[in-house]
């Protein structure tokens, strides 16, 4: 490539990153390393004596079953969310892909609720499955005859939590499926259908391959957001009850850190998270640079 | 009828109902959307003691006005913030972040595309890390950085932290390296500054980005929940959600659920509104920053 024409100032671009820098620098960085270093130390929560006792706060998390509890239902979790919304939302943007009347409105309908906050679909599954006021809740009791508490039944809790979460996420998966969608040559599936191939075969054969780096994206998103961006569902609804067994990993930094004041093992668990995350952003990053398959 | 007819028939009822399947489906899906909402504005227009009786009418009640009035203007029992108050909030909250990311991110990715500096690819990099830090990892220690601040319940606490975005200024990086460099040679050669050529060629140039950006943190602006959640104490400082959970904290019966479900409503409203009214450079941003 030629070389690209750059302005020569000496001091004009610190100038320009400088007020980026400085706030990565104040609330990313410093935190992060204050979280690495207090996670080797124990404090009483009055601000008072650090000792530092190397890597007992992670020890004690490995062999903590709350802690492994707290792991395994957000893997679940986060499993759930990523399977039923991706799989809804493929199918609903292949149905509005396809050139029929009306496509627009209902693309406007599915799009919309993006806007709606993870909070906000919290609180409207919540009241509708509130076992005293929920009206469904008071269909599953009084039609199926379901003994229907979710803060006293994990099962219930988790399937409660889980659609929460999947619906709030349908209306982002929408808008990439439909996007990859719109990219796949309409000539290539046409060709295929002239050769013969059914539906289902154009779809497995031709149109699910080429849509792989939009899957996968969303494969990753959703995971990160199935485990990092949920904690307003599960403060909203359950507040990791049954006991903690609906605690999520997130909720717990949170409950440790904010409610019970153990800072040592919140910043240890903070540590645990920020490698998830790097391993997921790592991981995305290499396969989106290689565009998966084709 | 002959048998050709018969098959006839046949086939053109088959076609007519594949023609009508993605129309099903489709309405499922945005009835899936649209129900638990139709819901929630049932329960807006009932008193706390219908919805208390279980189950609630499943019509709209004369209470609309009512219940939309006490939420905006006295808030709940237990909740004594008026939405008005919180709605100001988040707003302050949802524009500063959304405003404050674009202007932060848009002078950081013309340094690093436009100029040639030492620490450009430190600086590149740094940014790049914070994708690998979002708040929900580094809660208690960030915590600490506000309150040593004096930050906690300020509108600077609620935005400064949140106004970097590694995914803005990859957006407006690749942008701008999409631009022809004889612009801004020509510009010099014409005597202006890189910041008159900011302002009035790139900055200009850039309006679709900008606009796509906007819509997006907006949007994530206004729907933040965590980190008011940890440094708003004082009820003058609640944004909407953290309203919105406070109104539904304590037991059952004591919550005013018609108010909760109102508030609920009315947070929905201004980030919908933004998604409908530019829906299509929303789209445009979301693919194209693909995050």
């Amino acid at each position: 490539m030629a070389k690209q024409y750059e302005f020569k100032a000496p001091v004009l671009p610190y100038l320009l990153v400088l007020p980026q820098m400085v706030i990565v620098f104040i609330f990313f960085f410093w935190p992060a390393a204050q979280a690495i270093l207090q996670s080797f130390y124990l404090q009483d929560p009055f601000g008072g004596r650090m000792i530092f006792v190397g890597f007992q706060n992670y020890s004690k998390l490995l062999v903590d079953p709350d802690y492994w509890q707290s792991f395994r239902v957000s893997t679940a979790f986060a499993l759930c969310i990523t399977l039923s919304a991706m799989t809804i939302s493929l199918f609903l943007a292949i149905q509005a892909n396809k050139k029929i009347r009306f496509a627009s409105f209902y693309k406007t309908m599915l799009v919309w609720p993006y806007a709606v906050s993870t909070l906000v679909a919290g609180v409207i599954w919540l009241f509708l499955f509130n076992p005293n006021v929920g009206v469904i809740a008071y269909v599953l009791k009084h039609t199926f005859h379901v003994d229907w508490q979710y803060l006293l039944n994990f099962n219930q809790a988790f399937f409660l939590l889980t659609m929460a979460a999947s619906w709030k996420q349908l209306a982002y998966n929408f808008v990439f499926f439909l996007a990859g969608l719109q990219s796949v040559p309409a000539t290539l599936v046409e060709a295929a259908e002239i050769d013969g191939a059914g539906a289902a075969r154009r779809f497995w054969k031709i149109i699910f391959p080429l849509l792989s780096p939009t899957t996968f994206y969303l494969l990753v998103m959703n995971l990160v957001y199935g485990f990092f961006e949920t904690f307003p569902i599960v403060h909203a609804i359950t507040q990791g009850a049954p006991g903690k067994s609906t605690g999520i990993l997130v909720y717990k930094v949170w409950r440790d850190g904010v409610i019970n004041l153990d800072l040592g093992s919140s910043a240890a668990q903070s540590v645990i998270l920020m490698l998830m995350v790097i391993v997921l952003t790592v991981f995305q990053f290499r396969f989106i640079e290689r565009r998966v398959t084709y | 009828m002959t048998a050709e007819q018969r098959i006839n028939k046949a086939a053109h009822r088959t076609k007519v109902i594949k023609g009508l399947f993605p129309h099903i489906v489709l309405w499922i899906g945005i009835a899936i959307i649209i129900f638990p909402i139709y819901f929630i504005f049932s329960a807006s227009s009932h008193t706390s003691a219908e919805i208390q009786a279980a189950p609630m009418p499943l019509g709209i009640g004369p209470h609309l006005i009512e219940n939309y009035r006490q939420a905006l203007f006295e808030g709940t029992k237990n909740m004594g913030t008026p939405v008005l108050v919180m709605m100001k909030n988040s707003l302050i909250m949802a524009l500063g972040i959304s405003t404050g990311k674009i202007i932060v991110s848009l002078l950081a990715a013309f340094a690093i595309v436009f100029f040639n500096f030492p620490l450009r690819n430190f600086c590149f990099w740094s940014i790049f890390i914070t994708l690998m830090l979002p708040v929900e990892v580094r809660i208690m220690p960030t915590y600490k950085v506000i309150s040593d601040l004096g930050m906690l319940n300020t509108y600077a606490g609620l935005i400064l932290p949140m106004i970097v975005s590694a995914t803005a200024v990859f957006l407006f990086r690749q942008f701008f390296m999409s631009i022809p460099r004889e612009i801004a040679e020509a510009s010099q050669i014409d005597g202006a500054t890189p910041m008159q050529f900011f302002r009035h060629i790139l900055a200009p140039m850039t309006r679709t980005p900008i606009a796509a950006m906007f819509v997006i943190q907006f949007i994530y602006g206004w729907n933040q929940y965590l980190w008011p959640l940890l440094i708003t104490t004082k009820p003058e400082f609640y944004t909407l959600l953290i309203g919105i959970n406070r109104m539904m904290s304590g037991a059952d019966v004591q919550i005013e659920w018609q108010i909760a479900m109102a508030t609920t409503l009315l947070a929905m409203l201004p980030p919908v509104i933004v998604v409908v009214l530019m829906q299509k450079q929303f789209i445009a941003g979301m693919t194209e920053t693909e995050k």
